[in-house]
């Protein structure tokens, strides 16, 4: 920073990685405090994993326990997978925020508290009877008390800006003070925050001058003796963005389109944490995607349906209730033999459940949620930025084999954000298919003619036929339908074909091997998982390994059907664990499919696992083999 | 919106048939499974009949419907055709009509189908204004589930699931669909295949969503359900047969006018009325008040029941905006840059 003077370099300390969480009100603005720090800190090449965790009211009572808002931020100088177990560090901007996060950090954390909200009142509210700066309570804390609300009323005193906006602006000192304290540069925040405010240039100014000040409070204040600095982390070479998991999905979709030569169709109604994709995805029309707001969530997979018919990619996005609506659809695309993506952004359940916490209990209802034998297939993603390339696997199975594939996120991933090496155009898979343009069958007495269910033999999938394609005219349904011709059929032996031939042909669909990551060879252990759990079984399989023990890891993409060698791969471990945010949904699935006893861990609390519980998991699963 | 968009019609984009079509060009090879004496027969000759004389390609006309007796009717055209799910087949047609501008589609829909289990697609279709033409065929009763009283059944309605009568009060799907912002409302009788045809053809030119509801008989669950719009001896009293542009009569002849009473319209005698107090039928009316008046007329035992198009005004249709937004947004560059270039939007940063 140029124009804040420097009166006296302080000493900086090389950390390798640091935890710091934010927190505040839901209206303190901590959402966009986390972003802006993230995206500094991206830049400044450090891995990192962030973990956005906000109540589901827009704006819940001010200075109440379910009101904070809080944004957890890993980064550090080598590659890691998760947004860190707990904080290094928390900024906590009322006693709400305190409260409601303190039960979280180990001995020897740092807390910067915002001391001028810490009035009797404030402090009443969220039952502490006294100040917690007066008890023992923070006694194994680093505890900074900063005012960081009439520090920034007074910095902006020479501006002409309400005392309201002035207050407002608090979260950007709090992110001046902080980026100076882990030596994160703040240029891009203060173009951010020119272009975010360019109607209004006065409260533009007034975030500015509250970045610096921030920035300027740690270079003078006695208070904070050290700075920090985190290096950047040796990466494979390329290109990086910071993503969410919902950007990611979106592109995904948007690069399905381009890949595949299709127009893109989304139906979709709102919903948390799905909305995002739709959002995300109205912005690029010049791609040709069409977005559908539909009057609720059986009509935006209804719309997808009709337009896939007509030749598009039709994609509906939701979270688990909209799942549970649109099932009679589904097995309708089932029956048609259409392809459909339907992304399902997972949360806590059942019903309304906790709207924007985490969870993966819609597996079931992926697998099984429909009536009648109606088998789809169905990928999930691994981590924010993996949400593109299984988005592009999902729209992949969809457009080749003509069937609907349910794609699954979560909340953790919709949400969480981690550096992205941005991949080559070309290296993406191609994704054509060709349209059905003549008769695809001769009868006995010579005639060529079409047949709507006239398969593929290698894929099993009937041709697509849209609508507009001269002499290929036909009639389809949700009734059943004779195998080749399509008429209706009531004929039993024929249902019983179509049964099975609908389940085969989801069995037929070709997805790799399963890997094992087990660089010691000789693990008798496999942890496995499926979704977002990736990055905390990975960094607890890291942690287990660095203290001298072995254990193999393995995660599923494919969940419908199934990695061809996955069994042979749970047969070569003496144990198997299977940590989900369920009740054991996959365990479960295991068990039946082949036979092999597999150990749950199963945690639902709406939050991601840490590490350190699975490493304490797995530890004692290693030691007991 | 641009004028380009202004000046389409219903069947600018739609290809042209290459040679003359006739009424067995539609015709599937589907054996024909209504039973003897259904409506719905009258009504599937009378739309082979009609097809024809739009001079589309075959393959550019799509029906979708939903799930009932009258939802077997893509079947047996020879167009494309779905059969979709219970209520679904609005939303459904819709995504297909937005995404296919060269496609003419249609949505047949039944009294259940469209009015209960699909009333919230209706609605929103016809609020749109996508370009769909949507057939209710409206026989008061639940017919492929053998009997139970629809969401049009008069009140009292004695079936299998009502012993006793049944006690909802019943849509009137003209009111449903004007109060929905219709841009096109129209009615038409299974028996009266001159009168259906030429609604038929009125809805196929409307730019944008059309309603149509067809009385059509039910003979097995609800016989006669429309006789006293259908006997000669009755039909002239019951009847209005609106006529864009002529004033509006009802009788043999033409001894009951409409006339404005109160907030809406009604019936008095043509002898004692002024003739310039006579409505002069105008389906161009934006308010839509007119229609839904027009609509009001009939009382439950349905005399003066208007049959004709009662509401006929242009509004942008969904899909020509959509198209629009569309067009704006394309580049002419290829879509692999513009790819690489959004990837690559944003904060990005290069590990060497």
């Amino acid at each position: 920073m140029s124009d804040v003077s420097s009166p006296e370099a302080k000493p900086i300390r090389q950390l390798d990685h640091v935890v710091i969480r934010f927190a505040g009100d839901s209206g303190d603005g901590m959402q966009l405090t986390g972003d802006r720090f993230t995206s500094e800190t991206a830049q400044l090449g450090n891995d990192l994993s962030t973990l956005p965790n906000f109540p589901a009211e827009i704006r819940a009572p001010a200075g109440t326990l379910p009101g904070v808002s809080s944004f957890q931020l890993h980064f550090a100088d080598h590659d890691i997978l998760t947004p860190g177990d707990a904080p290094d560090v928390l900024v906590a901007m009322n006693p709400a925020a305190l409260k409601a996060n303190v039960g979280d950090l180990p001995g020897g954390a740092t807390v910067i508290v915002n001391v001028d909200e810490f009035n009797k009142r404030a402090m009443a509210k969220v039952g502490y009877a006294t100040s917690p700066f007066e008890d023992d309570s923070l006694s194994g804390f680093t505890v900074h008390q900063v005012p960081l609300t009439s520090m920034t009323v007074e910095s902006l005193a020479e501006y002409e800006v309400p005392k309201r906006d002035a207050v407002r602006a608090k979260n950007m000192f709090a992110l001046g003070l902080i980026s100076w304290l882990y030596s994160r540069p703040v240029e891009s925040t203060i173009a951010f925050i020119e272009r975010k405010f360019a109607a209004r240039p006065e409260i533009a100014t007034a975030n500015v001058a509250a970045i610096k000040a921030g920035w300027a409070y740690g270079e003078t204040t006695e208070g904070f003796a050290v700075r920090y600095e985190v290096k950047p982390a040796t990466l494979p070479a390329g290109n990086y963005r910071n993503i969410t998991g919902n950007t990611a999905l979106a592109y995904g979709i948007v690069a399905a389109g381009v890949r595949s030569e299709l127009p893109v169709f989304l139906g979709a109604y709102p919903i948390t944490p799905a909305s995002d994709i739709l959002h995300e995805l109205s912005r690029h029309k010049k791609f040709g995607v069409t977005t559908f707001q539909a009057e609720d969530e059986i009509a935006a997979v209804g719309a997808a349906i009709g337009a896939s018919y007509g030749g598009a990619l039709g994609v509906t996005s939701t979270s688990g209730p909209g799942v549970a609506l649109k099932s009679e659809a589904i097995s309708l695309a089932v029956a048609l033999e259409l392809p459909l993506v339907v992304v399902d952004v997972q949360r806590a359940g059942p019903s309304t459940g906790l709207p924007t916490k985490t969870e993966q209990a819609d597996l079931n209802i992926a697998l099984f949620g429909r009536h009648g034998e109606a088998p789809v297939a169905v990928v999930a993603a691994s981590s924010p930025s993996d949400c593109f390339h299984a988005a592009l696997e999902a729209c992949r199975i969809a457009v080749q084999y003509r069937t609907p594939v349910i794609l699954l996120s979560d909340g953790y991933l919709a949400n969480g954000s981690e550096p992205w090496k941005l991949p080559e155009i070309d290296e993406l898979p191609d994704l054509r298919v060709a349209f059905a343009d003549g008769p695809n069958h001769t009868l006995d007495n010579g005639e060529e003619v079409f047949w709507p269910y006239k398969r593929d033999p290698q894929t099993l999938a009937r041709p697509w036929a849209v609508p507009g394609t001269a002499g290929l005219e036909h009639r389809i349904g949700g009734l059943e339908k004779r195998d080749g011709t399509g008429d209706i059929s009531y004929d039993p032996a024929n249902h019983d074909l179509m049964v099975r031939t609908r389940a085969a042909r989801i069995e037929a669909i070709e997805v790799p091997d399963l890997e094992v990551e087990d660089p010691t060879g000789d693990a008798r252990v496999l942890a496995l998982g499926w979704g977002s759990t990736y990055g905390p079984i990975g960094a607890a399989c890291r942690k287990l390994r660095a203290a001298g023990q072995s254990i193999a890891q393995a995660h599923l993409r494919h969940l419908s059907p199934m990695p061809a060698n996955l069994g042979k791969v749970l047969a070569s471990y003496d144990k198997v664990i299977v940590p989900e945010m369920n009740l054991g949904q996959l365990s479960t699935v295991l068990r039946a499919r082949f036979l092999v006893d597999v150990i749950g861990y199963q945690q639902v609390r709406g939050l991601p696992f840490t590490s350190t519980e699975l490493e304490s998991v797995f530890e004692e699963v290693v030691k007991n083999v | 919106m641009s004028e380009t968009v202004a000046a389409r019609t219903a069947f600018d984009l739609i290809p042209k048939a290459t040679g003359p079509q006739a009424a067995k060009d539609f015709k599937s090879d589907q054996e024909v499974r209504w039973c003897p004496g259904c409506g719905d027969y009258a009504i599937l000759a009378a739309m082979q009949g009609f097809l024809p004389e739009l001079g589309l390609a075959r393959e550019n006309i799509c029906f979708v419907s939903g799930i009932g007796c009258s939802s077997r009717f893509p079947y047996y055209l020879n167009t494309y055709g779905m059969h979709s799910i219970h209520g679904r087949a609005p939303a459904i047609a819709t995504g297909l009509a937005a995404s296919r501008p060269d496609l003419s589609v249609w949505v047949v829909t039944g009294d259940g189908d469209a009015l209960s289990i699909g009333g919230n697609h209706l609605i929103h279709a016809l609020r749109r204004n996508v370009n769909l033409k949507i057939l209710l065929f409206n026989n008061r009763i639940y017919g492929l589930t053998k009997g139970q009283y629809s969401p049009t059944s008069e009140v009292g309605k004695l079936t299998k699931s009502t012993p006793m009568g049944s006690v909802d009060y019943p849509f009137n799907p003209l009111s449903l669909a004007i109060g929905a912002e219709a841009s096109f409302v129209a009615r038409t009788i299974d028996s009266d295949r001159k009168h259906l045809t030429s609604v038929l053809r009125a809805a196929a030119e409307h730019e944008g969503s059309a309603f149509v509801e067809i009385y059509q008989n039910c003979n097995i669950f609800n016989d006669g359900a429309f006789d006293v719009l259908k006997d000669p001896e009755s039909r002239d009293e019951a009847l209005i047969r609106l006529e864009h542009g002529s004033p509006i009569t009802l009788g043999k002849d033409g001894q009951w006018a409409v006339v404005r009473t109160g907030w809406g319209l009604g019936v008095a005698e043509t002898a004692s009325v002024d003739p310039a107090d006579i409505v002069v039928h105008d389906e161009t009316v934006e308010d839509a008040s007119y229609a839904f008046a027009l609509s009001r007329l009939p009382g439950l035992d349905l005399r003066n029941t208007p049959i004709g198009v009662l509401r006929n005004v242009k509004r942008p249709t969904y899909d020509s905006i959509v198209r629009e937004q569309l067009e704006t947004a394309a580049t002419s560059a290829p879509k692999e840059e513009e790819l690489a270039r959004l990837l690559n939007s944003g904060d990005t940063w290069t590990i060497l």
